[in-house]
């Protein structure tokens, strides 16, 4: 039989063709691919976000074939002598297992809670780059929306993942959450009762909440991610302002090749910065802690970093209890205020800004570029504020962790954060608010007068002026009519390097990846040789 | 206190002085020197009988602890006062807290305390092992309380187990999980464990020093006290960490600081590094 040439070039080329005649994929995948995405490195952060939770997926995957999420008790007999012997529940002697018996279990684990973290973490980043920069602005606030509540959905998460194990610190943790529930007024001990099947523990808190952190919430983040990226695609990426930028244009990278390879190169580092944090730094000891026993509490207790601001307000929240005289009387707890009020107000809040900012300044057009965090000075001053608001009560989770090994007073700390808790946020407000004005002022100043060269001038009646270097050919060199030019809102040169007066700066990260570029010459003057060390910078004719 | 003074004297007079108080007396009123004489006879037996009087004499002070009560003179009698009374406001009396409290607060160089302030540090002893053993025999001798028991090594028995379980339920409280200690109020705190040793975690226990309570032998046995001491010791201070660099076992408060100055840093970085490659 006469064997065929096969032509190995031409395989991809069929296969595609093949594939598009069934399909008719080219079209649409085209337009995919083509798809223009704008370079910041801003604009990475919600990416790393994204690829944090494909590693919880992946580890997650890997926790669950091991974890028994029961509460039966079992006496432990594994490999951790300091605990054989113990009688412990099933989920937490299996998240034991998963440490010291499975191989490889414990890096997954630390893994997986390294990679909540970062998930967190990275949300709040880039929520603050979104803020700042006035990308929530019609028409993204639906997406602006969806990214709160992907904080507080991703916040359930972590909280029922730290409590699947079931050890002592996290038991703690689980009864304060029970303590929260109840202090709501009227329906408090329905919920608690409802959630734990009875009174604390109960025997089924750890199968709920194992079905709410693998399938229920997993669920709601998948489909929120979904919504949120779909909404990046149909709405476009925002852009910052520059040349040929506007409000009706995308100009940036194809989605194909270039961006793919970045994303997916980004991805590697993510998940190996994850995979480094995991195997070097350990978290979350629960062999430490033992199983929870009602009776059983440590110094130190502290819940993730993400939720430590609940924890810090109640530690700041004073002992006023409000009776009501009904029937026999009723109480509302301090409690209620600082974690189940001041979290609502937080959320209200942080959802309805876009509509907020929008009805105060009457602004309803679509907004598609960008703005600097200084060109919007009370904007970026309420940010700070929230910042500072949030640090405050975070710190103060943790208050006694600093007290302790910082050697001050817990009550000064506590103090503190009260004070801090009111002083700090308009301070942040009124500091920010002046660095705005400032750095705007400079950057019209810049605008009217041109460059610092660091040339003095010496005069001849003897007094001595800076030369600047106007970024326009148009303006004179006399100091006086200067014409001012328009703010772009965009970087304005500070720097004659920016303005090919001197020598462009050399790029690279750690290390050139170009050589210098050589001075330009003027016609007449031979290039120079070797450079004195010292030499006068003269506009236009050496590099310095 | 006049009264007990006119007693006092009036014995001396009668065992030196009696010819001159006659002659005096019966040169005045007869019937009160035979009344006076009468209760300085009464007042003198009892000066010479009571017990009390006689034991703070004459203390029979062993050689070791005649040789504290020269350290306490010292070093001591400042803040807790002479025979360890105490002083108000300065130190408190040291009558029945025994040779362990001893053995615990100078054995660890707590005290003698640099200043007055919310708790007393733990710091390079200021008295050796020997010393330290004198003063304790001395405050034993003085009022009693509790010892700890002879030998170096007060967990051999111990099962860690056990252990770790009355640690959580009884220590963990104040000096945590991880033993690493905690604060409490008013600039008090538990201090951590790591530095300890077993006579020294023995006699905390027994004794209640600071704000510790007092862990007695009928609340913790002494077999219960051994568990303890071999899960500190053989846990807590030698676990191998095997998840990595342990953060100072401060718990989430630290690791969220990690995933920000660690994860987000470098990850910001390679968000600068890659969109720099454009």
């Amino acid at each position: 039989m006469k064997r065929r040439k096969f032509d190995m070039a031409a395989v991809p080329g069929k296969t595609a063709a093949g594939l598009d005649d069934r399909f008719q994929a080219a079209t649409p995948l085209r337009r995919l691919l083509n798809k223009v995405f704008p370079d910041h490195w801003s604009f990475l952060l919600g990416e790393i976000a994204l690829f944090s939770f494909i590693v919880l997926l992946l580890t997650g995957v890997f926790l669950t074939f091991f974890f028994e999420p029961a509460m039966t008790e079992v006496v432990y007999n594994g490999s951790y002598a300091p605990l054989r012997g113990t009688p412990m529940s099933a989920a937490y002697a299996s998240s034991l297992d998963i440490s010291f018996d499975v191989r490889g279990g414990l890096i997954m684990r630390q893994m997986h809670h390294w990679a909540a973290l970062l998930f967190m973490a990275a949300i709040v980043v880039h929520m603050l780059r979104v803020f700042f920069t006035g990308a929530f602005r019609k028409p993204r606030e639906t997406n602006w929306i969806i990214g709160s509540l992907l904080f507080w959905v991703g916040f359930l998460a972590g909280f029922t993942g730290y409590s699947l194990p079931d050890d002592g610190l996290s038991g703690t943790g689980l009864r304060i959450a029970s303590a929260i529930m109840l202090s709501i007024p009227v329906i408090g001990s329905w919920v608690t009762s409802s959630i734990f099947g009875g009174e604390f523990p109960g025997t089924i808190i750890i199968s709920r909440f194992f079905i709410a952190h693998v399938l229920l919430i997993p669920g709601l983040l998948v489909a929120l991610i979904s919504v949120h990226l779909g909404l990046v695609f149909k709405q476009k990426h925002t852009q910052w302002p520059g040349p040929g930028r506007t409000n009706g244009n995308v100009v940036g990278e194809r989605m194909f090749p270039r961006y793919a390879l970045k994303q997916g190169g980004f991805f590697m580092v993510v998940f190996g910065v994850i995979a480094l944090m995991g195997g070097l730094f350990q978290i979350n000891p629960i062999w430490l802690f033992g199983p929870y026993e009602a009776w059983v509490v440590s110094a130190a207790s502290q819940p993730d970093w993400y939720v430590m601001f609940l924890d810090g307000s109640t530690r700041l929240m004073p002992a006023w209890e409000i009776p009501i005289p009904i029937g026999d009387g009723y109480v509302i707890p301090p409690l209620f205020w600082p974690t189940v009020v001041l979290p609502g107000i937080l959320v209200a809040l942080s959802t309805l800004y876009p509509f907020l900012e929008a009805r105060h300044l009457k602004d309803y057009r679509s907004h598609n570029l960008l703005q600097r965090p200084r060109d919007v000075p009370a904007r970026t001053a309420v940010g700070a504020m929230a910042v500072a608001f949030y640090v405050v009560l975070t710190l103060s989770g943790a208050n006694d962790v600093i007290a302790d090994k910082f050697q001050i007073s817990l009550n000064a700390m506590t103090w503190a954060g009260r004070i801090g808790l009111l002083v700090l946020p308009p301070l942040a407000y009124y500091v920010t608010y002046r660095l705005c004005l400032g750095l705007q002022q400079h950057d019209r100043e810049v605008l009217a007068h041109g460059v610092e060269t660091g040339i003095i001038r010496r005069l001849p009646d003897g007094r001595f002026v800076e030369v600047h270097q106007p970024l326009s050919a148009a303006q004179g060199h006399d100091g006086e009519a200067h014409g001012e030019l328009e703010y772009a809102g965009w970087v304005v040169p500070k720097k004659m390097n920016r303005l090919g007066a001197l020598g462009p700066a050399i790029r690279g990260f750690f290390y050139p990846i170009e050589k210098p570029a050589e001075a330009p010459v003027s016609p007449g003057h031979p290039p120079v040789e070797a450079r004195p060390e010292r030499e006068e910078i003269g506009s236009g004719e050496r590099r310095g | 206190m006049t009264s007990d003074n006119d007693r006092r004297r009036g014995l001396l007079a009668r065992l030196r002085g009696r010819p001159v108080a006659r002659s005096r007396g019966r040169r005045r009123l007869g019937a009160a020197v035979r009344l006076l004489a009468a209760l300085m006879l009464a007042g003198g037996a009892y000066t010479v009988f009571a017990p009390g009087v006689q034991a703070q004499d004459n203390p029979p002070l062993t050689g070791a602890a005649a040789e504290g009560k020269a350290l306490f003179d010292v070093s001591c009698v400042t803040c807790h006062g002479r025979n360890a009374q105490g002083v108000e406001g300065r130190g408190p009396s040291l009558i029945g807290v025994g040779a362990a409290s001893v053995e615990f607060q100078v054995g660890t160089g707590r005290m003698p305390m640099a200043r007055q302030e919310a708790q007393a540090q733990r710091k390079p002893e200021l008295f050796t092992d020997e010393q330290t053993r004198q003063l304790a025999q001395y405050i034993q001798e003085l009022g009693g309380g509790p010892v700890v028991p002879e030998g170096a090594n007060l967990h051999e028995d111990g099962n860690i187990a056990a252990g770790g379980e009355l640690f959580r339920i009884n220590c963990s409280q104040c000096h945590a999980f991880g033993g690493g200690g905690g604060a409490l109020s008013s600039g008090k705190y538990a201090p951590s464990l790591r530095p300890a040793t077993d006579r020294q975690i023995y006699a905390a226990m027994l004794s209640g020093p600071q704000n510790m309570p007092v862990f007695g032998d009928n609340q913790i046995t002494p077999e219960q006290k051994a568990d303890i001491i071999a899960y500190i010791q053989q846990t807590l201070k030698h676990d191998q960490d095997p998840g990595g660099f342990n953060l100072g076992r401060y718990g989430p408060s630290t690791e969220g600081l990690a995933i920000f100055l660690v994860g987000i840093v470098a990850l910001v970085f390679t968000s600068l590094w890659i969109a720099g490659k454009s």
